[in-house]
């Protein structure tokens, strides 16, 4: 295949050799040739530039890789397993080679999953890196997001494809969970009688809803045979077509990029993706599959064999269900029994709240913060170069409390096995729990704001005085001051390269005569905006830079002469 | 520094941009030495995947299925654990060598592209408003409003047939069909109460002070052969417990004084919030708690809810004694089963303090 | 008496009172009650339990084992009931608490004896098992398999599926029962300690209670898919996937993108 060297337009660094000029695609023989004259591939060579477009280089940004890599191995595992999973609710008396399931009575489904754990080779490995890779498809999104979030990856022109992540971050969770109740075994079982209570709590249509999705009373034998279909093809299909979605708009925007010396919100400094990128994003794909090989070769999940077959009348201790439902689990534990009796009706607050008023809260709130906070800043540009998290405080801080909230309920959600293990109240654990969720996110966001305020007003110091060297210099007349190494420009670019956000100044809400308008800005606009950019530590400007370095011999420094300690500090 | 107009953002550099960094050579850029050294080590890398593919295929076909490893705490099976380490090795080694020779051998030098506004160019804005306008002029719909309105409302109204194909996702449950289903179970008068598992009736007097059985009724012997899909239906209503503790240590209201044989009481299974079976009874405090949301029910007092997310009190099954000493039914339950549901009359549930 | 019959003569006489004398001392020995006991103990055996007892036990469980209000009654547990307690280490319960956790035990086996025999004494309750009553050997397959039906039906909600244990309320727990031996899984199963209830012969035979000590035998001794993570389930398998999967594979990003201009 033919290799042109083409260089992309504007490209400063280069001092290398002059690039060759690269001869015509046509004139390549072989594939190449032969796809350009059906399929014009060589144009993918100008709009949008293929081999050699520029992809910046950071670590975060191979976290959603992670997520991408683990649903390519989910369905690669995934069709390995429906080669021999039965779907099936079909009740037969087991007598496969696991000795201590003999003769009783399950599932067809829970007995295929055994003959996939004993008697296939090498299917209780596929099965446990099946589950591994959920549990890292689910992770990995939800750190993506979190990356995109502290970061303001989500602001215009990305808005869209936040919207779609989110999208696919909340279809993921139904995904795991109908996968790992196709087994149909006791812990499993347990989690899907506890979604057919969820679903019958919901007012108004709850028993429409659950013998909808039952197919009749719990549990019937209609119910896994329906999750098999979303598993393995709605569900599916849609994350296909999202995830698709989700990385064309991506490659067509072109990858976001952190600020430093360079880069600007016009132009993108990275490695080509061919042979680079490709390289790195490609090997990344071999890692991640290899870690996930080894974490089910070496690490025991989801042993049904142990939990036995479900049965309405048998339940475990410490039933949890999979670490992304945790903080549902945990709301539906901590939450007080609000039920309302009116007449003949039943209106079940201490579940519907929980389950479904929180996943709604949660998803509703994540999908529109692009747009709230466009709306506090006022911000309509383009966004290519990323925020430091600590220069975006308030926003820094929200995030920092919306992980603690998620954090608390996910805790509550193994309210039991943090009794058992550090020898706690059960009970007093869940009465802390209930307390927790409210307070420690208001904690969170206080102290996290003023971390990112301490960590801008650093960044100020060390644009205005230099890096602290530990060198403490005694001058003739007994002063002491600590030496300060200026540092490189590329440094200071980088730390001066955001953007603020002026206070916003209500416009008035009645013109000149009186009559009542529509205001630009309204009152509670500008006070929201106050609170949103109060935590700002300005930028140093360039003449107190100027001068900042001008004294840089402090023997000179009208503030030691005077004793002046406190000035010492700016 | 204030401004009422909502768009202005600050763009001041106080730095000016030094422009990218200078690309500063990598030993193995540098010495022939190292770079070789680094090749060798990624060709190794690669080399190394093709044996341990040739040892995956071995351990799939000459390991013992019996055998297992038990190495620092892992027992596990040989064949999976080997398997799984040839395996996970060799991907994993491809990926390593492929990423260091990114890192170390292919070009670092950093290229720089141009970014473009997203919003196209006005000239292309007015060409496509223009070709949408052309668009619409020759669909000819200018005076012509209906045609567009009905074709919309056509389309739209096909979701509903779409929708209705899937009315028969299960039954309805109107009244009827709740009082058949959810508001029943096969509890019925002389119904025997058996152990679960084993079916063995229950004698009420070698039942023990401070005693739990996890029990089932009677018809299910049978039921659980001819016909497994019933059989787990009812039993997700039917399954129950049986406790007997002091009657003088109890609270036992006057409308339940014939509900228990000499402290003998039968309750629901079922937990009230989400419908997991409890069985976690405390023989002291009489307390019995639901392992998945913590739900505790105070069997010594007509199950009323004592902490947890559980609205309701648990069911209780009145009981008494046949001519040769053992427990039956009387009745079913007086109220629905299991978890709460909006068309449920909450009213005959037993309220703390009722008598 | 008429003088016609002659005198009997006077070895005969004797041997006429022996035999009576044997008679009757036998017939005294079937018939006179035999003293109170429900384990059959030697009288030295209980009166060095009650001194053990009066040592160890009676300032919770009163001088005659009525109970006071630090602890309950011991009249009718039974010598298997001492025997566990005593035997792991529970009692005497060191720190007053909501739960005995299990200790090391101090005691040797013939005080445990001696004590138990004592509470026996106090009135009738479960006897210390014989290896037959808790002894899985001999049990088919599927009677094992049987074992593990009814662990999850009756033990699992508060051991958790493989017997790790679980929570209880205020403070309390189900302990564990990996390396539990059957003597003390068939003695807590008749006995009912603490919290846990009383699942006496009439609902789980001595045949079903052996199935179950069985099937925890076996379990125990399964192979697993790797390490086991702690045997608690999802919450440990979330942990791991955190720490050691995304942890893990972070520090993989990070090392891919070690190289370049930005990384200097």
């Amino acid at each position: 295949m033919a290799k042109p060297t083409t260089v992309a337009a504007d490209s400063p660094a280069l001092d290398s050799t002059t690039p060759t000029q690269a001869p015509p695609l046509a004139k390549a023989g072989g594939i190449a040739g032969w796809l350009d004259e059906r399929l014009t591939i060589g144009a993918l060579s100008k709009h949008p530039n293929a081999l050699r477009k520029i992809f910046p280089d950071h670590w975060s940004f191979l976290i959603g890789e992670i997520a991408l890599y683990s649903f390519v191995i989910l369905l690669l595992t995934g069709v390995f397993l429906t080669i021999w999973f039965k779907p099936s609710m079909a009740e037969i008396e087991y007598e496969g080679s696991y000795q201590l399931l003999r003769g009783v009575p399950m599932s067809e489904a829970f007995a295929s999953t055994l003959s996939l754990s004993f008697d296939v080779r090498g299917g209780l490995l596929v099965r446990q890196i099946h589950h591994w890779a959920a549990m890292l498809f689910v992770g990995a999104a939800t750190a993506h997001m979190l990356r995109v979030f502290f970061t303001g990856a989500f602001r215009k022109p990305r808005e869209l494809n936040w919207l779609i992540g989110v999208g696919l971050l909340s279809i993921s969770l139904i995904e795991g969970f109908a996968g790992y109740s196709l087994p149909d075994d006791l812990l499993s079982g347990t989690g899907l009688r506890f979604v057919d209570g969820l679903v019958r709590s919901v007012p108004l249509i709850g028993t429409w809803a659950e013998f909808f999705m039952f197919g009749g009373e719990f549990p019937g034998t209609l119910i896994i045979p329906r999750l098999y279909m979303v598993h393995i093809l709605l569900v599916p299909g849609l994350l296909l077509a999202l995830i698709g979605g989700h990385l064309t708009i991506m490659w067509y925007q072109k990858h976001t990029q952190f600020p430093g010396p360079g880069r600007t919100e016009s132009n993108v400094v990275g490695y080509p993706f061919f042979p680079v990128y490709m390289a790195k994003a490609g090997g990344f794909f071999f890692i991640v599959f290899g870690v996930t090989v080894l974490m089910g070769t070496f690490m025991s999940i989801n042993p049904v064999w142990m939990y036995g077959p479900y049965n309405p009348a048998e339940v475990t201790a410490g039933s949890q269900p999979d670490w992304y439902m945790g903080w549902v689990e945990g709301a539906i534990r901590i939450m007080p029994n609000w039920e309302w009796h009116l007449g003949g009706t039943t209106w079940s607050w201490n579940i519907f709240l929980p389950g479904a008023g929180l996943m709604g809260l949660l998803f509703t709130g994540l999908a529109l913060w692009p747009f709230i906070e466009a709306w506090i800043t006022g911000d309509r540009a383009e966004h290519h170069l990323l925020d430091r998290p600590r220069n975006a405080p308030t926003r820094t801080a929200l995030g920092v409390a919306g992980m603690t909230v998620y954090g608390m309920f996910w805790l509550a959600g193994g309210n039991d096995i943090l009794a058992t293990m550090f020898h706690l109240s059960l009970n007093d654990v869940t009465y802390v729990m209930r307390a927790a969720v409210f307070v420690a996110p208001v904690l969170a966001f206080l102290i996290t704001r003023r971390i990112c305020a301490s960590l801008q007003r650093a960044d100020r110091n060390r644009v205005l005085h230099g890096s602290e060297t530990g060198v403490i210099v005694r001058t003739v007349d007994g002063r002491y001051y600590e030496d300060h190494v200026p540092i490189s420009d590329d440094e200071a670019f980088t730390l001066t390269q955001h953007a603020e956000y002026p206070e916003l100044e209500a416009t008035p809400a009645h013109d000149a005569s009186g009559v009542a308008m529509k205001p630009l800005v309204s009152k509670s606009r500008a006070r929201v905006r106050r609170w949103y950019v109060a935590p700002y530590v300005g930028k140093p400007t360039a003449t107190e830079i100027e001068s900042a370095h001008d004294h840089g011999d402090h023997a000179d420094d009208p503030a030691l002469e005077s004793g002046d300690r406190k000035a010492l500090t700016h | 520094m204030s401004t009422s107009d909502s768009r202005q953002v600050e763009r001041i550099h106080p730095v000016p941009d030094p422009g990218i960094e200078e690309h500063l050579p990598r030993w193995t850029d540098v010495d022939e030495g190292a770079a070789t050294r680094v090749t060798r080590q990624i060709t190794f890398m690669f080399g190394l995947v093709p044996l341990l593919s040739i040892a995956f295929v071995v351990f799939y076909f000459a390991i013992d299925r019996n055998a297992t490893v038990d190495f620092a705490g892992l027992h596990a099976p040989a064949q999976h654990t080997l398997m799984g380490l040839a395996a996970g090795l060799a991907i994993l080694l491809v990926g390593v060598g492929a990423v260091q020779w990114a890192r170390l051998i292919m070009s670092d030098h950093e290229l720089v592209g141009e970014r473009h506004t997203m919003a196209s160019s006005d000239e292309a804005r007015r060409v496509a408003v223009q070709q949408f306008a052309d668009g619409v002029a020759d669909a000819n719909i200018a005076r012509r409003r209906l045609l567009g309105t009905s074709f919309a409302g056509a389309l739209g109204i096909l979701v509903v047939p779409a929708l209705v194909t899937l009315a028969d996702l299960g039954p309805w449950p109107g009244p009827g069909m709740r009082k058949a289903t959810i508001e029943k179970t096969v509890w019925a008068e002389g119904v025997h109460l058996v152990t679960d598992v084993t079916f063995n009736r229950i004698k009420a007097a070698e039942m023990e002070i401070g005693q739990l059985i996890n029990a089932q009724p009677e018809v299910f012997k049978d039921m659980a052969h001819e016909d497994p899909a019933q059989f787990q239906r009812e039993k997700a209503k039917a399954s129950i417990i049986v406790v007997r503790m002091d009657p003088n240590r109890i609270k036992i209201p006057a409308s339940r004084a014939t509900w228990h044989v000499g402290g003998i009481l039968c309750y629901s299974k079922i937990c009230t919030h989400v419908g997991c079976p409890i069985s976690l009874w405390e023989q002291q405090t009489h307390h019995l708690l639901c392992p998945c949301h913590q739900s505790t029910f105070d069997l010594a007092n007509s199950g009323v809810v004592v902490f947890g997310p559980a609205a309701r009190s648990l069911p209780q099954l009145p009981i008494k004694v046949d001519g040769q000493g053992f427990l039956v039914a009387q009745q079913d339950f007086n109220v629905p089963v299991g978890p709460s549901y909006f068309e449920r009359d909450s009213r005959n549930d037993y309220q703390e303090g009722q008598d | 008496m008429t003088t016609a019959a002659k005198k009997p003569r006077r070895p005969a006489r004797l041997a006429l009172i022996g035999a009576c004398m044997f008679v009757l001392g036998s017939a005294y020995a079937v018939v006179a009650p035999t003293t109170v006991q429900a384990d059959g103990g030697a009288p030295a055996e209980i009166a060095a339990g009650k001194a053990l007892f009066t040592t160890n036990c009676s300032s919770c469980h009163g001088l005659n084992g009525e109970g006071t209000s630090q602890g309950p009654s011991l009249v009718g547990v039974g010598a298997a009931a001492v025997d566990f307690q005593v035997y792991t280490g529970r009692m005497p319960m060191a720190i007053p608490g909501p739960q005995a956790p299990r200790r090391q035990n101090t005691f040797s086996a013939s005080e445990i004896q001696a004590m138990a025999s004592y509470v026996a004494s106090l009135g009738p309750g479960p006897a210390i098992p014989q290896p037959a009553q808790y002894d899985p050997a001999g049990l088919t397959e599927e009677e094992i398999a049987q074992g593990g039906e009814l662990f999850r039906t009756n033990c699992s909600a508060c051991h958790n599926f493989a017997g790790n244990g679980g929570a209880l309320p205020n403070g309390k727990y189900a302990p564990s029962l990996v390396g539990v031996g059957g003597k003390e899984i068939y003695e807590a199963l008749r006995t009912g300690p603490q919290q846990m209830p009383v699942f006496s012969k009439g609902a789980l035979t001595d045949t079903e209670a052996r199935q179950i000590i069985g099937y925890l035998n076996e379990l125990h001794e399964q192979p697993a898919g790797g390490f086991t993570l702690g045997g608690i389930g999802p919450v440990s398998e979330g942990f791991w996937t955190w720490v050691l999967g995304i942890g893990g594979l972070a520090g993989f990003a990070m090392w891919i993108a070690s190289r370049g201009a930005r990384a200097r």
